[in-house]
């Protein structure tokens, strides 16, 4: 057993979120500190400007969300996305594309579209992503259920620190749609992205210790009514994260995040802030 | 497709680091099941005979003109009793691929030896349960939900096989279903590498599974894929793919000193950043996975006796591919793809073909390229289309899928030392 084994230390360089009445970080980052109310006015769908024009209405929500979150976090990083290994997660993928899928089939299938299909792989996003940023690194797909988020952020730190370089996380699901409502449980849209660096840089915003730990079996809940709001989507394992990144704060060990990957495994995390370069200074004429 | 972006920001890491060589990884025991049957020995002898198990489609309400690599006995075979909330065909195909050749028994082996929570579960599906789901929208019910007796949630979801294989083999370490369509099942391989090198895990079971569906039939046929006749792979004349089914697991440990057995060497994942369907004209991107699976293995191109290549038959990747491979092996090197004798296996190939290199390894075994009558012009003399025998230390497996997404697999033996 490995209860306690210490995974490592990894950097968080780039940070993005994107829900409806939480249409960026910036307006994520209060809400879930309990500091603000999510927006009364839900956001239309992004139309993420790295897609072709022709693309950007076209492109189905799970493209579009993963697309527009993961090139706000590799903005934020000051990275190359050129240069980023990318994860993509999602409990369930394309939700819509599969009810089209689904009901074509059952009614006429020759009448499949060629671009539904290719657009119905669970690595449909991390296929655009790549093409639109010109990145010839690895890229994955993942899928573990309620425990997808868990799942891609252990991959992700996985190939940070084995292969010591940047890698983006990227982790999507949206609402089930038609006859695949009655057994899938998702609503709405949530999409979140970060870039994790093995290495401290100018443009880092919070660090965490990650390990996997066996008997602590136990999901952190979430928090905030900003984050309860928007539990009833399947990526809704992301929050406990974000929710401990919006909270966490210099110099000090937040509380442990524990991830369930598995009912007897978790990942766990403990976050600090690092205050950017410049808000340090601030503070130290400050005081 | 998705412009490129003329600015892409300041440079901060070298976008193509090659990477470092990795310790060896053991295979400790795999199996497959294909439409050549259940086990490795089936696998085996239709590589040895260069048997095509393909058969005219007859799969599904309203069958396309194709040929398919059907398991037979899927319809009658059925989960054991506790195991029963995951039925469906591709968990039922799971379950049969995890019966061949001890599996089981090895896994429980190395359940004892590390622990239930030591060893990991990383399979790749492209479709996963969707076969079930399309049932579901055939059936619904007078309120347009699923029906009664087809309604997990955990089986319509892709995530439905490694779930199932965790609780069928009693595991408890980290479990991810890998979905990276025709690369899925080769990927599963890095995933494991990464969790056994940093320590999360002693073992892992990898593998994948992929099962006949109106998705793949219909959605390969849409985009005119499909070929009315046996597959042809790297033929002047090959007029597209067949589709097949198929399971496969490998359980990884690390090498102990003087292991005489079977190694995963390196492997090497990329993305084409070119198209969703087609491949980089180019190869730009295979070239990429094959030069991280090289580096990671710690071998040049020309210690390399054995390629099971892609080789799905479609115009474009083998053109491609044809290429890659003339350019960079020595005509020693003997390539052929296996697609003539199971189909493409989608999610499964990776596993399935690296299946198929292992045999190669251990029979002493090169595959030829069944179905095959005359070779294309790009191929240059690497590729056979007659199977032949002689030793393989050291076998490459391609696997290239949708969305530009590849990656690369190098297996060897206990000699396979020699070449690094």
């Amino acid at each position: 057993m490995s209860d306690g084994k210490r995974g490592g230390t990894l950097f968080i360089d780039g940070i993005a979120f994107w829900a409806p009445t939480l249409p960026g970080w910036a307006t994520a980052r209060p809400a879930l500190r309990g500091e603000a109310l999510p927006l009364a006015t839900p956001a239309k769908r992004p139309a993420p400007e790295i897609l072709a024009p022709a693309e950007r209405r076209r492109a189905p929500d799970t493209v579009a969300l993963a697309l527009e979150v993961a090139a706000a976090a590799v903005r934020e990083s000051g990275l190359d996305a050129a240069t980023l290994p990318s994860i993509f997660t999602s409990a369930h993928g394309d939700l819509a594309v599969n009810d089209y899928m689904c009901s074509t089939l059952a009614n006429e299938p020759t009448l499949i579209s060629p671009t539904k299909f290719h657009n119905s792989v669970h690595n449909a996003a991390a296929g655009y992503w790549t093409i639109a940023t010109g990145c010839h690194e690895a890229s994955t797909a993942l899928s573990a259920f309620d425990a997808s988020f868990g799942a891609g952020l252990l991959e992700a730190s996985m190939q940070c620190q084995a292969d010591a370089r940047p890698v983006l996380l990227v982790a999507v699901d949206v609402a089930a749609t038609g006859a695949l409502a009655s057994v899938t449980d998702s609503t709405g849209l949530l999409a979140c992205a970060v870039v994790l660096s093995p290495k401290r840089s100018a443009r880092t915003v919070a660090t965490f210790d990650w390990s996997l730990i066996g008997a602590l079996a136990r999901a952190t809940p979430i928090r905030s009514p900003a984050a309860r709001s928007l539990a009833g989507n399947a990526m809704a394992g992301a929050l406990p994260f974000f929710e401990a990144i919006a909270l966490a704060e210099p110099a000090k060990d937040a509380d442990p995040v524990s991830l369930l990957l598995t009912p007897s495994l978790s990942l766990v995390l403990v976050a600090r802030a690092i205050a950017p370069p410049a808000a340090a200074a601030a503070a130290a004429l400050a005081s | 497709m998705a412009k490129r972006p003329d600015n892409r920001g300041p440079a901060f890491c070298p976008s193509s680091a090659v990477p470092a060589p990795i310790a060896p990884l053991r295979i400790a025991a795999y199996t497959v099941t294909s439409a050549a049957g259940v086990g490795k020995a089936a696998l085996g002898a239709a590589l040895r005979d260069s048997r095509s198990a393909l058969t005219a489609n007859d799969f599904g309400p309203t069958p396309l003109p194709t040929w398919i690599g059907r398991v037979a006995g899927l319809e009658a075979a059925s989960l054991p009793k506790p195991l029963s909330a995951w039925e469906c065909r591709n968990n039922r195909l799971a379950w049969l691929g995890l019966s061949g050749d001890a599996f089981i028994d090895a896994v429980h082996g190395a359940r004892e030896r590390h622990g239930a929570a030591r060893v990991a579960v990383v399979l790749g599906t492209s479709t996963s349960s969707i076969g079930a789901t399309e049932d579901a929208y055939r059936h619904l019910d007078a309120d347009g939900a699923f029906p009664a007796d087809n309604c997990n949630p955990r089986v319509h979801t892709p995530h439905s096989l490694a779930s199932f294989v965790q609780e069928a083999l009693d595991l408890a370490g980290p479990s991810v279903t890998v979905s990276t369509a025709c690369s899925s099942s080769a990927k599963v391989f890095a995933t494991a590498e990464r969790m056994i090198r940093l320590g999360l895990v002693d073992a892992a079971v990898v593998g994948g599974v992929d099962t006949l569906c109106g998705s793949v039939l219909f959605g390969f046929n849409a985009l005119q894929l499909v070929s009315t006749d046996p597959c042809r792979p790297f033929d002047a004349e090959r007029s597209g793919i067949s589709i097949g089914e198929a399971a496969g697991f490998a359980l990884l440990e690390r090498a102990d000193e003087g292991d005489a057995s079977l190694f995963l060497l390196g492997y090497g994942e990329s993305s084409d950043a070119h198209h969703m369907s087609t491949p980089h004209p180019d190869g730009l991107g295979a070239e990429r996975a094959l030069d991280d699976a090289l580096a990671r293995a710690g071998i040049d191109a020309g210690a390399v006796d054995h390629i099971n290549l892609h080789g799905t038959a479609s115009a474009k990747n083998d053109e491609v591919e044809a290429a890659l491979v003339a350019r960079r092996f020595p005509a020693t090197t003997h390539a052929s793809s296996t697609k003539g004798v199971t189909g493409h296996t989608l999610g499964a190939a990776g596993i399935v073909e690296a299946a198929a290199s292992l045999l190669a390894i251990e029979l002493g075994l090169r595959p030829g390229t069944v179905n095959t009558r005359v070779l294309d012009a790009a191929c240059g003399p690497q590729v056979r289309i007659a199977a032949g025998h002689a030793p393989v230390r050291v076998a490459l497996s391609n696997s290239f899928g949708f969305g530009g997404n590849n990656c690369v697999l190098v297996f060897g033996d206990a000699n396979a030392g020699e070449a690094r």
